[in-house]
């Protein structure tokens, strides 16, 4: 569902419309040296068939009937970067001129369904397919758990913002609790058709998936001296310039494992006092201790101050810290990176 | 999960709304609401001047109140779930009609509401006063990167050509006595969506090679070009800047 | 191989020894030869896979041959030449859907000359003229999904004379057309004058508008002539699948 006017506040409307149009930024760079000149008409055939499909009533149960959001489906069809792409204009082209989603709320519609579902999708692709050996049937599994854990990721982040900045005052682990149960719910589905599209798409034209590029036989020529192999370049309809491995995966990886530990890990951590707190307590010294001055700010005490739940509070806090230093150290080495960059171009 | 409004808002018409070069409607439009959401929520009379301002344009523009009503229809899953905020709500409850209700959850409520239809408003009139190109140019004279534009150029021109595809497959499916009930046809669905796949793909590689044929070397040429002047701005920008100082006034107030 | 018609001898379209293979190894072009004089219209006949659109993508280089040349107007084509190329000749693909790809008929038609640098007053002479050729001038402004498959038809036609082409290359361009439709685009194909190459199934079309037939069997050209001979020719069209309408007799229509 695409999220109205005044349901998040100015400050993670802007923040988010900030990180979408970064997010918007690198993707268009990164298919624009996939796929060149085409681009264009590529992107924006993938998008118009990405807006028809999500409007496909996928029945569930008697009468009730679910729809595809197709993020994670558009990354392993044609790949990430375009994907993002494609979700965002259609995103876009929905707000602009259907009235659909807010203005102010693009920015976490964008964040939220382009971003977050295909690049979640397709990380978990890559981990899922590549741990098997490669076979079509390793590449619809993957599309399956890509996609069943897309949806409920893009609920996590939805939950986080809304704890933000969201200005309804719900418990906030009831919030957690209802979105992240409906969206497992509705990933069940959407790994379900995007499993079956996947595996429609690669009966046909196993070419045109992304995500199973390199699974063709290998050419077979018959020599005077018995059958050899060639090694075949990478089919589909355009050979990639061969792919810098760059950050993105280390990036993805490292984000996933640092909020893994800061949200879930950090809970069982040890309660006894650190080194320091030891020590001070030890030799009497800490009877000098000032309050600090964000004593009673919102993250204080590596806790969720409003959040009942021990646990929920710890590991929210711990992810929001993770968001923080993300967001804030990635800003300092962009800003560091084109200040060297003007500096090398002078 | 969007419930597919496909139908285009644009109602041609030659007021001085419609003359206003698209650029400048699309800052207005996002200006308005921005300050609609920087209102405080309990500013009921900046809300009353938003919708005013509102009604302005949407009498200048002679956009019948019927087509906005009918378009808000869009908001109704919204709508439902800020009517249950009060129930579920935190904070201090009081009773209305015997009922218990939370009352940072009601102020919350009408938060949600006021804002989101006050910007699907906007977004109508602004959809409806502005032909869809016209919409791709403002947004490339607003330095909107071109890739993107053009892919929203491509995915328009298209659109239609799929969804005209995917009904057709729909009719097939049906004219051969295929019914969706539950879970287990969704492998034919899954196919039909793998056909149009595939079909939207090879056509984006035509196209591509049409536009090969006329020359395209990768840079889309510059076809039209849509100056505004002092006037046309100042025009446009009356509406987000009364609706922010309104915000503003209301937030010093409050 | 006759020189053609009495428009002089320039030559628009040579072609030598073209032969080509598709990247899965099979080979569709066995040794293709052809001249066509400026003014000609021919048509290019053959049976549903005989390589009519292989071939028809050489002349402006989407394909490149593995073997042969194509020359236009005397330009031969090259990775160096290709801007020119695909301003001599002018191809309208089957599906005008996949050739209208702007938001409006004006813009579509101003596309291909834009794409070479023409601007301005200039441009918008060249699509007015170019839309008035084929009759849609009206249209101007609509978005090409409001036309009928007729009008889109004429409308991709306009889009490839916007620039002035040297050859008009045309794949089915009679193709579901109702036969009004039929009829206006044979009108607006006669009152053209620029040199014609059309790749067709409908043998009265090819009867009724070009003088010269070229039959692509086999991956060669197996006939070259009058038209009215070779459709006269009942065991030549045999060969090679080709048929008659029902009821068409070619004697019984003047030339």
């Amino acid at each position: 569902m695409h999220v109205p006017d005044g349901f998040f506040n100015v400050p993670v409307s802007a923040g988010a419309g900030v990180v979408a149009a970064a997010g918007v930024a690198v993707c268009l760079r990164r298919a624009r040296q996939e796929l060149d000149d085409r681009t264009a008409p590529m992107a924006g055939l993938v998008a118009a068939f990405i807006f028809a499909v999500q409007m496909l009533n996928f029945p569930v149960a008697a009468g009730t009937s679910g729809h595809l959001l197709g993020g994670a489906l558009a990354a392993i069809l044609v790949g990430p970067a375009t994907a993002v792409l494609c979700v965002a204009v259609v995103l876009l082209v929905q707000g602009f001129f259907f009235a659909d989603g807010g203005l102010t709320a693009l920015g976490v519609n964008i964040t939220l369904m382009a971003i977050v579902t295909s690049l979640v999708g397709w990380a978990v692709f890559r981990l899922a397919s590549r741990s098997a050996p490669r076979s079509r049937t390793a590449v619809i599994v993957g599309s399956f758990l890509a996609a069943l854990v897309s949806v409920p990721t893009s609920a996590l982040v939805f939950t986080a913002l809304f704890w933000l900045g969201g200005t309804a005052p719900i418990e906030l682990s009831s919030v957690a609790a209802a979105m992240g149960g409906v969206h497992v719910l509705i990933g069940l589905g959407e790994a379900l058709i995007t499993a079956l599209t996947v595996s429609s798409v690669l009966a046909v034209r196993p070419d045109l998936v992304y995500g199973a590029r390199g699974l063709a036989a290998p050419l077979v020529l018959r020599t005077a001296d018995g059958e050899v192999a060639v090694e075949k370049p990478a089919t589909g309809p355009a050979t990639p310039p061969a792919p810098k491995r760059g950050p993105r995966p280390i990036l993805l990886g490292g984000g996933l494992v640092a909020l893994l530990l800061a949200g879930v890990v950090s809970f069982y951590a040890s309660s006894a006092p650190d080194g320091l707190n030891k020590v001070a307590a030890d030799k009497g010294f800490n009877a000098y201790e000032r309050p600090h001055d964000l004593e009673n700010g919102p993250l204080a005490g590596y806790g969720v101050s409003g959040v009942e739940d021990e646990r929920l509070s710890g590991g929210l806090a711990g992810i929001a810290g993770v968001g923080i230093t993300v967001l804030v150290g990635g800003a300092i080495f962009f800003t560091v990176r084109r200040r060297r960059q003007d500096k090398a171009v002078a | 999960m969007s419930a597919g409004h496909h139908h285009a808002l644009y109602l041609p018409g030659d007021t001085p709304v419609h003359r206003l070069p698209p650029q400048c409607k699309l800052i207005a439009a996002m200006g308005f609401a921005v300050a609609v959401v920087a209102t405080p929520r309990e500013a009921w009379g900046a809300f009353g001047v938003d919708v005013l301002l509102l009604a302005v344009v949407a009498a200048v523009a002679r956009i019948p109140p019927a087509l906005v009503l009918r378009r808000m229809v869009v908001e109704v899953p919204f709508v439902l779930f800020a009517v249950a905020i009060p129930f579920i709500g935190l904070g201090e409850r009081i009773e209305v009609l015997g009922v218990s209700l939370s009352l940072p959850g009601l102020w919350a409520a009408w938060n949600i509401l006021a804002k989101a239809t006050l910007g699907v408003v906007a977004s109508i009139l602004l959809a409806a006063t502005t032909e869809p190109r016209m919409m791709l140019l403002g947004a490339e004279r607003l330095r909107l990167p071109a890739l993107l534009v053009q892919i929203a150029m491509f995915m328009l021109r298209y659109m239609s050509v799929i969804l005209d595809q995917a009904r057709r497959m729909r009719i097939a499916r049906e004219s051969r006595g295929f019914v969706a009930r539950d879970i287990r046809q969704a492998p034919v669905l899954a196919r039909s969506a793998g056909a149009l796949f595939i079909r939207s793909y090879e056509r984006g590689e035509r196209v591509h090679l049409a536009m090969l044929s006329r020359g395209y070397t990768g840079q889309m040429p510059v076809i039209d070009d849509l100056p505004a002047s002092w006037r046309q701005w100042s025009a446009a920008a009356v509406l987000p800047a009364l609706a922010l100082t309104t915000a503003v006034v209301a937030r010093s107030l409050v | 191989m006759t020189p053609g018609s009495d428009s002089g001898t320039a030559v628009s379209l040579q072609v030598s020894g073209l032969a080509y293979a598709y990247p899965d190894g099979t080979q569709a072009l066995f040794g293709v030869d052809l001249t066509i004089t400026r003014g000609e219209r021919v048509a290019l006949l053959g049976p549903n896979g005989a390589g009519k659109t292989t071939l028809v993508m050489h002349l402006n280089g989407i394909l490149t041959a593995g073997h042969g040349t194509v020359e236009v107007a005397g330009l031969p084509v090259r990775a160096d030449t290709l801007r020119e190329i695909r301003r001599r000749v002018g191809l309208v693909f089957q599906d005008p859907d996949d050739q209208l790809f702007m938001p409006t008929v004006r813009e579509d038609v101003a596309f291909g000359p834009a794409n070479l640098g023409v601007r301005g007053a200039d441009l918008e002479r060249r699509v007015t003229h170019a839309l008035d050729r084929v009759g849609m001038l009206e249209a101007a402004n609509r978005p090409p999904h409001h036309l009928s498959f007729g009008q889109r038809r004429r409308v991709a036609v306009a889009t490839v004379l916007a620039m002035e082409p040297e050859i008009l290359v045309l794949d089915e361009p009679s193709s579901n057309l109702d036969p009004a439709s039929r009829r206006e685009l044979a009108q607006i194909l006669k009152n053209l004058d620029v040199t014609v190459l059309m790749v067709t199934h409908d043998l009265p079309y090819a009867l009724e508008l070009c003088e010269r037939s070229l039959i692509l069997s086999r991956g060669v050209i197996a006939a070259d002539g009058a038209t009215r001979s070779l459709l006269a020719d009942d065991e030549l069209l045999a060969a090679h699948r080709l048929e008659l309408p029902y009821g068409f007799a070619p004697s019984a229509h003047p030339r």
